[in-house]
């Protein structure tokens, strides 16, 4: 076929408008948090004391943290769908929010004995944790997946693994709500390695749904 | 942004609200431009007919994901990296086949830059793999030149049915050289 013929047929495809990949990520965005919200109403529900947690220092550090992570997330995985543009801005955003909860892993280190560290670290909950994040982001998960499917990332496998962390923190965000532990010691630990186990899903989804 | 990007740019706006002339005059100098892209970057041992597959390729992509160029963002980088990105799979895909003789160096500079009657092999191998609808739309549209309309009537379809077809058929051509890589 003739390089022209087929230039043909796409001109004649051009009163088929693409959905822009913009608009597609933050509907699938609005949809993650209304899933993850759902099944966080269903399934946990907020922690008794909530609203005694609130006047602390610790309980809304957590959600400063998810809600960094997610904001860093989702700014690095619309770069990295959209060809030419560059990931720096996110990137940069990411490490903002490593810094952050690494300044909160430091303030709890200095402004408790030692002794309460450990049990600090383990928490209450922390198998709990490892189960709840990944449910809340499963479907937050799907949704971003679905709406990247519109980009063109280099690797799809990274841009996979960036949906896994941005699915993870919104479902980080709701669990925090519930969860009764709040030393970013436990944040650092636990809330980690379970948005890793969903960034893990995301990359190897993301290998085989997103490549173009 | 340069002037030509300029132009793309305004082309691309344009094609978006249904210019299809427009669109047609942007497809055209992309695939120049990619072309150039192309057999800069292939390097030597890479035929016209390897270099007009990579370049359909790349403008099935251009043309599929249409959806991420950002209107704010400068066409020519997001082109680029599209086209760079199609370049590094074909390369991998074809890796065995590259070789570098002397002659090839020699035979390119010499060759014809004839821009419009360059066939590619693969396209024409995709094409059978469509079916029924898909087939006869795409084949219509592009081999035999006809439009949507001429299509429909020759087919007995609508006008939206062909347009379904057509955008499905080029979809799956996509796809098709995707899946000619593994």
């Amino acid at each position: 076929m003739r390089t022209s013929d087929l230039i043909a047929a796409m001109a004649a495809d051009a009163g088929t408008p693409p959905a822009r990949l913009g608009r597609t990520f933050a509907l699938a965005l609005a949809l993650a948090v209304v899933g993850a919200a759902l099944v966080f109403a269903v399934k946990l529900g907020p922690r008794p004391d909530v609203v005694d947690a609130l006047g602390t220092v610790r309980f809304p550090f957590k959600f400063a943290v998810t809600g960094a992570f997610a904001a860093a997330a989702a700014l690095l995985a619309l770069r990295l769908a959209r060809p030419g543009a560059s990931p720096r801005g996110g990137a940069l955003a990411f490490l903002a929010a490593v810094a952050l909860l690494g300044a909160g892993v430091l303030a709890e280190l200095s402004a408790t004995p030692g002794a309460t560290w450990a049990p600090r670290l383990v928490g209450h909950n922390w198998l709990v944790c490892l189960i709840n994040v990944p449910v809340l982001s499963a479907i937050p998960l799907a949704a971003l997946l679905i709406a990247l499917r519109r980009g063109a990332p280099a690797s799809p496998r990274l841009a996979g693994a960036v949906a896994g962390v941005l699915a993870g923190a919104i479902g980080a965000t709701f669990y925090a709500a519930h969860c009764p532990d709040d030393s970013p010691l436990f944040v650092a630990v636990w809330y980690t390695l379970a948005v890793a186990i969903v960034a893990t899903a995301g990359a190897v989804a993301g290998s085989r749904l997103l490549r173009w | 942004m340069n002037e030509r990007e300029l132009d793309w740019a305004t082309w691309m706006r344009a094609a978006e609200a249904g210019d299809t002339r427009a669109y047609r005059r942007l497809l055209d100098e992309l695939s120049v431009f990619l072309r150039r892209v192309v057999r800069r970057r292939g390097g030597f041992g890479v035929d016209d007919a390897e270099v007009e597959d990579v370049v359909q390729e790349a403008l099935l992509a251009i043309h599929l994901k249409r959806g991420t160029w950002d209107p704010a963002q400068p066409v020519g980088p997001w082109v680029a990296t599209i086209a760079r990105n199609k370049l590094t799979d074909a390369l991998r895909r074809r890796g065995r086949r590259i070789a570098v003789p002397i002659e090839d160096v020699e035979e390119m500079l010499a060759a014809p830059q004839e821009e419009d009657g360059l066939s590619a092999h693969e396209t024409d191998r995709l094409l059978s793999v469509l079916k029924g609808r898909q087939h006869d739309v795409v084949r219509s549209i592009s081999l035999e030149g006809a439009d949507i309309r001429a299509t429909a009537t020759k087919l007995g379809m609508t006008e939206g049915a062909v347009r379904v077809a057509l955008h499905r058929g080029l979809s799956a051509l996509s796809v098709a050289y995707r899946s000619f890589r593994e």
